[in-house]
């Protein structure tokens, strides 16, 4: 059974930056974790702007390895409060980046199991 | 009125900042307001809003919080801020920072100072903007777009329903000179409050600012953030935090992840005059509860800009709801969806005679995939499906109409494959709520300003006087 990124984190969690962004936080529990995270090929602006609809050079990356966190943020696809937007606080948008089972990346670093 | 002015040190070693919860009205333990005065607060500042609730409480110019959260807070914070002959901050009043917001909080202060026969020189400062003086700034190049926005049409200003320009710690730092005892700001950023003290004693601009960040949400920077508020020490080589209840900890962690808390970018932080960079800040436990912060700085701007917020009506909406539990339509549910949105069109059109965009209609399968949509990563059957018709018009009167047109269809439509009228399960009568105004944010827009004080308003009250 393959471990998600959010088996591998402490907390994976979403929300608002301001009414017209939303950020993403992988808190992971260890440098192993951190590694996998932090790996460019399993977690970057492509694999975002499929995951969210999110216009791929408007995406920022903030990889911090002090607080083995990996932290995305990225403008909303509809405003906060707006007629379509059906999380006003951005707080269930960790669960499709939580989802990710990183099996490659997890196994080049021997983060699994 | 006549106020005094106060004199204000700037020989202080250090200035400590009492935040008991991350917004006013969200409550506290009042042992946690008594530890901080012990331990020798020279200030209590607290936010009382924010934008993260929606547009709704900006355009409308109501507060989020019940006027009871408020005064329960006032009454103990107003209480141990005179006793210890310290100044009360407030930030962002009535949510929005709207000057009705200000309005709001000053009453309810009024009532607490006379029901308390407490004496304070209350200052009420508001940040609320004409839009017609922000169109000649406009003409003159001086209002600029922050990502994502795009560039701003004088129309746009004049639509909105309320705008408010977010102060810097200037306003604040005037109000305290000018002899406030309790400070009631309009919308303010969240900082302000916090780093208005240290900066106006003499502390440097970077702990200043860079803690006034950590502790602007109260414990969400410690261990508990259940348990109550925190303490930051602001001095010349850089702050210390601690929470205020002696059973919770702040650690290195818990303060440095603060940083990433509801923000865009996690080391640079925009202010008025300049900008936050943390990026060379170092986190240090001094014991098992207390963090040192150093190496935090502030890089001051060539151009000094405050932050407008706008919203306006975008128009009406009204909901309807049902719910689904018969296995086969569940099965079919996105079939069910397509059909009556498809045949809702078709009614609309044909009994009230309105053109595609004359109105918008959301269906959201609550328990299918209502919250992410073709982003969920999960397609796990559900038992049961709520099913959301929000309906949005050019008045009250039209979506309510169309929300009605909508009614035996919510209720009887069954899937291509029926041979009979199922009936859902509705759980109001009337079916239709009718949530009255929609509003929008419009504006992610700076304006320039050479004076840090000029956009905003100050008024003095000595408490009691004139109640």
């Amino acid at each position: 059974m393959s471990e998600t990124l959010g088996d591998l984190a402490l907390e994976v969690r979403s929300k608002n930056a301001g009414p017209f962004w939303t950020t993403l936080e992988l808190f992971m529990r260890d440098e192993a974790g951190y590694a996998v995270a932090a790996d460019e090929d399993l977690l970057n602006e492509d694999v975002i702007a499929r995951l969210y609809g999110a216009p791929v050079d408007q995406i920022r990356f903030f990889r911090i390895p002090a607080l083995n966190v990996v932290k995305i943020s990225f403008p909303r696809v509809v405003p906060q409060g707006g007629f379509r937007d059906r999380d006003v606080h951005s707080g269930q948008h960790h669960v499709p980046l939580a989802a990710l089972t990183p099996t490659a990346a997890g196994a080049r670093n021997g983060a699994d199991g | 009125m006549r106020v005094r002015p106060k004199e204000y040190q700037v020989n202080d070693t250090a200035v400590r900042i009492l935040v008991p919860s991350g917004m006013l009205g969200a409550g506290f333990p009042p042992h946690t307001i008594e530890r901080g005065i012990a331990l020798g607060a020279d200030a209590i500042a607290v936010d009382g809003g924010s934008t993260d609730s929606g547009p709704y409480y900006l355009g409308s110019a109501t507060p989020k919080t019940a006027r009871a959260q408020v005064e329960h807070d006032l009454r103990i914070l107003l209480r141990a801020a005179a006793d210890a002959r310290i100044p009360l901050i407030v930030g962002s009043c009535g949510t929005s920072g709207t000057d009705a917001g200000v309005d709001w909080v000053a009453d309810i202060t009024r009532g607490v100072l006379a029901a308390e026969g407490l004496e304070l020189t209350v200052a009420t400062i508001y940040s609320e903007q004409r839009a017609s003086s922000l169109v000649a700034d406009l003409r003159a190049g001086a209002v600029h777009a922050l990502p994502p926005a795009g560039a701003l049409e004088a129309a746009t200003l004049e639509s909105c329903t309320h705008i408010v320009a977010m102060m810097g710690h200037e306003p604040i730092e005037a109000a305290l000179r000018g002899g406030a005892d309790v400070v009631l700001a309009g919308r303010a950023t969240d900082t302000a409050v916090a780093a208005a003290v240290p900066l106006m004693r003499g502390m440097p601009a970077g702990p200043s600012w860079h803690a006034a960040k950590i502790v602007e949400c109260g414990g969400q920077c410690t261990t508990d953030p259940r348990a109550g508020g925190v303490l930051a020490t602001i001095d010349h080589g850089g702050f210390t935090i601690e929470p205020l209840d002696p059973a919770t900890a702040c650690t290195p962690t818990s303060v440095a992840a603060h940083m990433l808390y509801e923000t865009a970018d996690p080391f640079r932080m925009r202010e008025p005059a300049g900008t936050i960079d943390v990026t060379e800040a170092t986190y240090r436990a001094l014991d098992d509860r207390v963090v040192r912060v150093e190496g935090s700085r502030f890089e001051p701007a060539p151009q000094y800009t405050v932050k407008l917020e706008g919203a306006r009506i975008s128009g009406y909406e009204t909901m309807s709801f049902t719910a689904i539990r018969d296995p086969h339509i569940v099965a079919n549910i996105e079939d069910w969806a397509a059909l009556l949105h498809r045949i809702l069109g078709e009614w609309v059109s044909r009994t009230l005679r309105l053109e595609p965009d004359e109105y918008a209609v959301d269906i959201r399968l609550y328990g299918h995939n209502a919250v992410l949509q073709d982003r969920d990563p999960a397609t796990v059957p559900a038992r049961e499906v709520g099913v959301m018709l929000l309906v949005h018009a050019g008045d009250q009167a039209t979506a309510t109409a169309i929300a009605k047109v909508a009614n035996p269809l919510m209720l009887h439509l069954p899937t291509a494959d029926m041979d009979y009228l199922p009936s859902t399960a509705f759980p109001f009568s009337p079916a239709e709520t009718e949530r009255g105004a929609a509003y929008e944010f419009v504006l992610n827009h700076v304006v320039d300003t050479d004076d840090p004080t000029a956009p905003f308003r100050t008024e003095y009250r000595k408490a009691t006087a004139d109640v």
